[in-house]
């Protein structure tokens, strides 16, 4: 337990760094675990207050009850919630089957280009974490996207202690990510130590099947496994020694790799 | 490798976790460390090590255990470690970040930056190439960055037949390098991270190797830190006003704090108690928090305090000046350049600042020369020994005392450029003063009303308007307009001239006295500007240059805001930075009134009479 307050107190610190630098800030919410137990440590940053607008970049294609959990706990707990959408992409048919790498870039990677540009936000909390896979592994707390949103992941300005990278020029933005430190099984026994409402997506219901990551309904599949509770889940992630998004379609080859340079999340 | 395995634990409780950070020259095997670290304990994701024979074979390459973890298509293709990358590793109850640093010189910062993170550092040497230059740098580097705990490997003993000889040479050599920066290593351990000897099971070849394997070092490494017995020192780092509560933010660096306890803010020297501390989802309430702990406080009394000072608790105040001599190292593509000026963030404080004084480079070959050098830049990855000049005081304390309130960045334009660590404090000409003052206020007994009522009711906050310049310059014309118009709209001014202590309170100095009618014209201003008032002040009785005589009076009513107003006949350039500068007004109205504008501008005066004044400085 105590592992898990110094993961706390270290992204509660870098949450209020991030709102104390950034007037137009804002922090993406996908109803996933990961963001989940962000949005939570933001209430924790700030006393029960969430004192910047929630995003979601909505691709249209995310499971039904995934929308209506974050419109119950965007009323419940008083959430500025922002939806952005690739109106003109879905317009013109966008979907998986025109390739996965596409289909990510021009409904999610675009489509929070477009609401970060209408929106003009300089600062974007991202719940990313390093162990989900190897180029988040190298991602800084504090880290600058250039004005077409790309990341130069080769020249990452450095990070020192607790200083982070908080001023930029116009038209660039920075990308903060609390949850860098956090493992998959850190979230869950966040979660549970914290008694943080999440999408029962990640049980099993009786049909010896769970998600173990939640993405678009036509890319992310469902694992075999009976853990019907968070203790379960916890047990069993603990004796696993497969990754958590090999269920994530995008991420095969150097699919992550392309699709992050380009400002995915 | 079946008994590891069996031995990885995962399903134990994790009692603690630990960064630890992995550095060494360029090729000397961090990264082949690494790999094997997790290869030889079971702990990589199924599916990993065959898709890097894969990508091995695809690329016509033996099997390389550093791509697991160099992701990216340019380090593989390059063979090197551009990036530090985060892993995480989970043995025998404790969680570790294990960071995998470059070792290229061309990536020194981001070296810096993993190694900044971690709180233990396994440190590579090659056995065949032997103590690098930059397996000092690195050394050196991790000295400051606050990395006190380090196990040497060296590595690659499989190319040297497994010398006991060459291994106790090399050990020799690095341990006196350490000793140097008062570093002891827990352990030196000859290793091959290609064939995995002592990485995580013992070496048959190094028989003679009595220590730990590299596995079992790591769990020597303490995760206690001592800094919670230490005295206390919170960094403020917001002020928040969400709800009817206003709670102070911040991570507390060192020591303790409870509720209860009268706590002293530095540099301002106020004080007040804790009422509360906050939490949320916390039952019931905490009522004490230590080292490491981000928390959240409320105070008896609404002071007005602001980001960058440091609680205290008066028994052990942080040093106060605007001086200090720190090591420093470089990371700017520019060269740090005396002639330019910078921002100083220590803690949560933010100022500018400028390198006052180069003394030397340090050659991390040759540590102790302390040759007379004589440069004005430092060069990008150089280290220096320098003395830094701010431009407000700034609270601090010596690295080897704190940790945290001890070290620094300098930021250059948008980026962190530079980190350094205080090995001294400087007595500025304001020391003598400033202890004054901290004094004085901390023995300061006041009413029941406060500043912030005063300033509620009389719609600015109290304030010092100083107008400096050569005679007859019409500086005491301006004054008295200043204050008819303040005065006409209601607010609380008076202008106050020096003249007026001279046959009274100073009746017994002389002329040369300077320095002492300025402090007493400093102490009377403090205690008129306790009352509320908006002070307006001419200088020229004092006989002094006027940056010696703004710096003494601000030193005097800090906190106070000071808005300096310059005014000459001709064009000669202000000898201080002035808030504000006129050449030979004649429209007195309009000067005034720029005066009244930079008041309001500064949230020194309220928009309109009754408004709350906009506070942007602490009161
Ligand atoms: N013979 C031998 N080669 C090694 C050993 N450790 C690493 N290497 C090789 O040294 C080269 C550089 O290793 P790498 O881990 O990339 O070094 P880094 O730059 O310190 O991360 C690679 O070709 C490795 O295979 C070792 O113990 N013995
Ligand atoms: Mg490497």
């Amino acid at each position: 337990m105590r592992h898990l307050r110094q993961l706390e107190d270290q992204s509660v610190y870098i949450l209020r760094e991030a709102y104390k630098h950034f007037d137009n800030l804002g922090m993406l919410w996908s109803m996933g675990k990961d963001s989940t137990v962000l949005l939570w440590l933001a209430r924790k940053a700030f006393f029960g207050h969430v004192p910047f607008p929630l995003l979601h970049v909505d691709t249209s294609y995310k499971i039904p009850a995934m929308i209506e959990y974050r419109d119950r706990l965007a009323r419940e707990w008083r959430l500025n919630l922002v939806v952005g959408q690739n109106k003109k992409a879905l317009a013109e048919g966008m979907n998986h089957e025109r390739g996965r790498v596409e289909c990510c870039t021009a409904l999610k990677t675009n489509g929070l280009k477009i609401l970060l540009e209408e929106k003009g936000y300089t600062g974007i909390i991202l719940g990313v974490r390093a162990d989900e896979e190897s180029t988040r592994a190298k991602e800084r707390y504090f880290s600058p996207r250039d004005k077409n949103n790309d990341w130069d992941f080769r020249d990452q300005p450095p990070e020192l202690w607790d200083q982070f990278k908080t001023s930029f020029p116009p038209n660039t933005h920075i990308r903060i990510h609390p949850l860098l430190d956090w493992t998959e099984i850190n979230i869950w026994e966040y979660i549970k130590l914290e008694n943080i409402p999440f999408m029962d997506l990640y049980l099993d219901k009786g049909n010896g099947t769970r998600y173990r990551s939640l993405g678009c309904a036509p890319c992310t599949f469902p694992i075999k496994s009976t853990a019907s509770t968070v203790d379960e889940i916890i047990e069993e992630l603990r004796a696993t020694n497969v990754a958590e998004r090999a269920g994530r379609a995008q991420d095969e080859g150097r699919g992550m790799e392309v699709l992050r340079k380009d400002g995915y999340m | 490798m079946d008994t590891c395995k069996a031995e990885t634990a995962a399903t134990v409780d994790i009692r603690d976790r630990m960064n630890i950070v992995i550095v060494g020259s360029v090729d000397h095997g961090k990264s082949t460390l690494l790999g094997r670290l997790y290869a030889d304990t079971g702990t990589l994701p199924e599916g990993k090590v065959e898709k890097i024979q894969a990508i091995c074979k695809q690329q016509g390459k033996e099997f390389e255990y550093a791509f697991l973890f160099d992701a990216f298509l340019e380090e593989q293709q390059q063979g090197v470690t551009i990036d530090t990358a985060r892993t995480f590793f989970q043995w025998a109850g404790r969680q570790y970040i294990i960071i995998d640093a470059p070792g290229h010189k061309e990536f020194l910062k981001n070296m810096i930056s993993g190694a900044a993170r971690a709180e233990a550092a396994l440190l590579l040497i090659d056995a065949l190439e032997g103590v690098k230059d930059q397996s000092k740098r690195h050394g050196l580097l991790l000295s400051m960055l606050g990395v006190k705990q380090v196990t040497v490997v060296v590595n690659k003993m499989d190319l040297v037949d497994y010398s006991q000889e060459t291994f106790a040479l090399i050990e020799k050599e690095y341990r006196a390098f350490l000793s140097q920066l008062d570093v002891t290593p827990q352990f030196v351990i000859p290793a091959s991270a290609k064939r995995g000897d002592n990485i995580a099971t013992p070496s048959p070849q190094m028989a003679w190797h009595t220590g730990p394997t590299v596995l079992e070092s790591l769990a020597q490494f303490s995760s206690e830190s001592e800094q919670a017995e230490q005295p206390l020192r919170f960094p403020l780092q917001d002020v928040y006003k969400f709800d009817a509560r206003r709670i102070l933010t911040g991570r507390i660096a060192s020591g303790r704090l409870k509720v209860g306890d009268q706590v002293i803010f530095s540099p301002s020297n106020k004080s007040a108690v804790v009422q509360t501390l906050e939490a949320f989802n916390i039952e019931p309430p905490p009522t004490q928090a230590q080292a490491g702990q981000s928390v959240g406080i409320t105070l008896d009394e609404q002071i007005f305090v602001e980001r960058g000072e440091i609680v205290s608790h008066e028994s052990s105040l942080p040093l106060v000046s605007t001086t200090f001599r720190a090591n420093l190292f470089w990371l700017g593509r520019r060269p740090l350049d005396m002639d330019k000026s910078y921002l100083v963030r220590l803690a949560t404080h933010e100022v500018e600042c400028r390198v006052a004084a180069i003394h030397r480079i340090v050659d991390a070959d040759n540590l102790s020369l302390d040759q007379h050098q004589t440069n004005t830049v430092v060069k990008r990855n150089e280290v220096a020994d320098v003395t830094i000049q701010t431009k407000a005081p700034l609270a601090f304390d010596l690295y080897s005392d704190f940790e945290t309130t001890g070290r620094f960045v300098l930021v250059d334009d948008y980026d962190v450029s530079g980190g350094g660590i205080i090995t001294e404090m400087v007595a500025d000409r304001e020391e003598t003063l400033r202890i004054e003052a901290r004094q004085r206020d901390f023995a300061w007994v006041t009413g029941d009303v406060t500043l912030a009522d005063r300033a509620k009711h009389y719609g600015h906050r109290a304030a010092l308007v100083l107008l400096i310049g050569p005679d007859t310059t019409g500086k005491t014309f301006l004054a008295k307009k200043v204050e008819s118009t303040l005065v006409a709209e209601g607010r609380h001014v008076y202008m106050l001239d020096p003249e007026n202590l001279r046959r009274g309170l100073d009746a017994d100095l002389q002329e040369g006295d300077a320095r002492e009618m300025i402090r007493r014209y400093g102490e009377v201003a403090r205690l008129l500007i306790d009352t509320g008032v908006l002070l307006i002040s001419t200088t020229n009785s004092f006989r002094l240059p006027a940056d010696q005589t703004v710096e003494a009076i601000r030193t005097l009513v800090h906190p106070a805001p000071v808005l300096t107003v310059y005014m000459s006949q001709e064009t000669t350039p202000s000898p201080i930075e002035a808030d504000l500068s006129f050449t030979g007004p004649e429209d007195f109205t309009s000067t005034a009134h720029a005066v009244l504008t930079a008041l309001k501008e500064k949230g020194i005066i309220a928009e309109t009479i009754g408004n709350q004044p906009v506070f942007q400085f602490s009161i």
